[in-house]
């Protein structure tokens, strides 16, 4: 193994994956190292949100092609509650509601599940309601919100605060932030942001997955990738963001017109 | 192991309850006339008062027919080929709980009943019912201390015959059902309680029904009274073995409370649900009503029903009294081939009376479930008031979830609100507790416990745990 593959936390190569029989990702290839921060660009139904699922394991989305390797272990042999274990999280764009089980209990279980697997032992009430208390200030998050039922008649922000509550409570290798911007006015994303930059860290890699630019002008990325129907057709620094947003995706079209033509 | 392995896996999941003790027992041959009746009464030394009221019953039952319209589809049941008494045969007269046949003190201890007061911490007084027969009551010495009557219902018709012949079938009378006739004709056992006036119960009272013998009903009764400002909790509980036959269960319970008491009555059902196609099982027709009797009187219902291959009970209370409470908390769930149509009734005939219906119904599996429910607000009831909440959730798409809420108000000052939903387990919720390292099966749990949150928090601590556990243990395998 070389230098090189040692520090990569996630290699995906040639994957291709469908919905339904529709087929999204057409073979994507993507090399994330630890400390990184990628953000995926796109336009709508370029594939970024199946991206991210197929990452966190979502049954429905078929891998028809292609590997992912995570921390040297095969991804696409693990279950999502496995890869949960493994450290990677993903924060979803519409967080779903249980009624009836309060926020923190819902968290306790969810930290105390990876434990389990880890070997670790369980982390009790007391000590679990400390560690919660010390990581709902990075929010901003109202601690009457531990009390309620999950996500159940969460505001659009407070959904999304409590996605990046739950990121630094069970603490993940791997974070993919899916559209955590869509919905938010401009504050609470600067809240959510600052959030998710605190929580940056060497050992640490994220992958945000956005539509807009505006995102990345709090959380700024290493790398952005921009995913055109089921590919990436490009890759740079943060610059490329910036040029997107004055461009718009249509140059994408423009780009693929001309491959056409070429082939 | 693939998907569907452990699916089948926990679908063939044993009913941890389904063995047999092997005791030796005083059974009379199946069958039903008058002279079974009177072999019962005989064999339980009653008084010739209650034989006439058995015998009344039963040739009342005669001019009845089974009723058909609860939507439940089972085998038609032969009564001719029912035994209708067993008992456990005692080896000698019974002194003290040291001398209860070891085998019937182990077959409880299995179920997690202890009957030995000297492990029992947790403050419960347990009444053990065994096939025909009350087999223990614990703490019935304490109790008496403070003037509670807590025992089985034959060794009551002994020692109280005023109570019972006051109470007996003064709030489910034998020309209430078909179901109430033939309980009232042939019940054998049964558990009888009486709260003197202004003593609150220091202990949850308790019986545990176990059916044993093959073919035998279980016709039990039950019987509570709370004189007037007394305050009572009760929990029933209860398990078959599983045989491939169904075996019915025909129980009645009545409750009375008077001026200011508060009766609470708790149930969780674990009746032999049947296997994963439909054999066997126990038929839980059961008739509970409580009656509301004095000005501010309570009665509230908690049950959850996981068992039997076919529930059908309505718990209801009767407000008579001014200002009288009645609440029903309810979670049925049915999986597999089980049936449940189950609900309340709340008969406000007092001023001010009030009742709350909440009812969780879960379907899994091909099972089928069914809310039917009355309120009825008489003429009277001045300012009577009734919130009903009925909810239902699917699990799968080869289930049913059906409602029935009847309301008749003839007092126009009355308030009645009714509240239904149906929700189906998302893929998205169970995706989102994976993705938190949070398995299937926990999720699942996780989720319908939330769903019935409301009910759990008004079982007694210990029987909420038990619930939560029961629920499941239930729901096992039933989502992929």
């Amino acid at each position: 193994m070389s230098g090189k593959k040692e520090n990569s936390m996630l290699e995906i190569h040639g994957l291709c994956a469908s919905v339904e029989g529709t087929e999204i990702l057409r073979g994507i290839d993507l090399e994330v190292k630890a400390g990184e921060v990628h953000a995926i660009m796109g336009p709508n139904g370029s594939g970024k949100s199946t991206l991210a699922n197929v990452l966190a394991g979502r049954e429905e989305y078929l891998v028809d092609a292609g590997t992912v390797q995570y921390n040297g272990i095969d991804l696409l042999e693990l279950s999502a509650e496995e890869r949960a274990c493994e450290g990677i999280f993903l924060a979803f764009q519409y967080p779903v509601s249980i009624p009836g089980i309060s926020n923190a209990y819902f968290l306790r279980s969810a930290l105390n599940a990876i434990r389990r697997y880890r070997e670790e032992s369980e982390i009790d009430a007391v000590d679990f309601l400390e560690l919660v208390r010390s990581r709902m200030d990075l929010v901003g998050m109202d601690e009457k919100l531990l009390h309620r039922s999950v996500n159940d008649g969460f505001s659009g922000g407070e959904k999304k605060r409590n996605e990046i509550l739950q990121m630094a409570v069970l603490d993940p290798t791997l974070a993919i932030l899916d559209e955590t911007d869509s919905g938010l006015d401009i504050d609470a994303l600067r809240i959510v942001a600052e959030g998710v930059n605190k929580l940056r860290k060497q050992e640490r890699a994220i992958i945000v997955v956005t539509h807009y630019q505006r995102l990345l002008d709090y959380i700024v990325p290493d790398q952005v990738h921009v995913l055109s129907e089921g590919k990436i057709v490009r890759s740079g620094d943060k610059s490329l963001a910036l040029e997107l947003e004055k461009e718009g995706y249509s140059w994408l079209q423009a780009d693929d017109a001309r491959a056409g033509n070429n082939a | 192991m693939t998907e569907a392995d452990e699916l089948r896996e926990f679908a063939d999941r044993e009913y941890e309850f389904g063995f047999v003790t092997d005791v030796e027992s005083d059974s009379l041959p199946p069958g039903l006339d008058e002279s079974t009746i009177h072999q019962i009464s005989k064999r339980k030394g009653e008084p010739d008062w209650l034989l006439e009221y058995r015998l009344k019953a039963f040739r009342h039952w005669l001019t009845m027919e089974e009723p058909s319209w609860p939507k439940v589809e089972r085998n038609t049941i032969d009564y001719q080929k029912i035994i209708y008494y067993s008992a456990p045969k005692p080896k000698k007269t019974l002194d003290s709980l040291d001398e209860v046949d070891p085998e019937l003190l182990e077959t409880f201890e299995k179920l997690g009943i202890s009957l030995d007061e000297q492990k029992r911490l947790s403050g419960v007084a347990v009444d053990a019912v065994f096939d025909s027969v009350s087999v223990a009551t614990t703490f019935s010495d304490k109790l008496a201390e403070l003037g509670i009557i807590f025992g089985s219902f034959s060794e009551a018709v002994k020692e109280h015959p005023d109570l019972i012949r006051q109470y007996l079938g003064s709030v489910v009378p034998y020309t209430d059902n078909f179901f109430a006739a033939l309980n009232a004709a042939v019940f054998s056992d049964g558990s009888f309680c009486y709260i003197p006036a202004g003593v609150r119960c220091p202990m949850e009272l308790s019986t545990y029904f176990r059916i044993n013998a093959a073919g035998t009903g279980q016709f039990e009764r039950t019987l509570i009274i709370a004189d007037d400002q007394s305050t009572v909790s009760y929990l029933e509980g209860c398990t078959a073995p599983m045989r491939d036959e169904n075996q019915l269960h025909a129980a009645v319970v009545e409750l009375v409370a008077l001026e200011g008491a508060t009766i609470k009555y708790s149930t969780v059902q674990n009746w032999y649900p049947g296997d994963a196609d439909g054999v066997g099982g126990i038929y839980n027709f059961v008739t509970k009503r409580g009656l509301c009797k004095g000005k501010r009187s309570k009665i509230s219902w908690t049950q959850v029903e996981t068992g039997s291959a076919v529930t059908w009970k309505y718990p209801s209370c009767v407000l008579l009294g001014d200002e009288s409470v009645g609440e029903f908390y309810s979670v049925a769930l049915t999986n597999n081939m089980q049936q449940a149509d189950t609900g309340t009734k709340m008969i406000h005939i007092g001023k001010s009376t009030s009742s709350t219906i909440i009812s969780k119904g879960i379907s899994a599996g091909r099972g089928q479930n069914t809310y039917r429910g009355l309120v009825d607000v008489k003429k009277g009831a001045t300012d009577a008031r009734n919130f009903s909440q009925c909810d239902s959730m699917l699990l799968g798409d080869r289930c049913g979830a059906h409602t029935f809420p009847y309301i008749e108000v003839r007092n126009p000052t009355a308030k009645v609100e009714h509240e239904a939903t149906t929700s189906k387990i998302g893929e998205d919720q169970i995706f989102y507790c994976n993705q938190r390292g949070i398995s299937t099966e926990d999720a699942v749990s996780m989720i319908v416990n939330g769903f019935c949150k409301e009910v759990f928090s008004e079982l007694p601590m210990e029987f909420a745990v038990e619930a939560q556990k029961l629920l499941a243990v239930s729901l096992e395998g039933s989502v992929g």
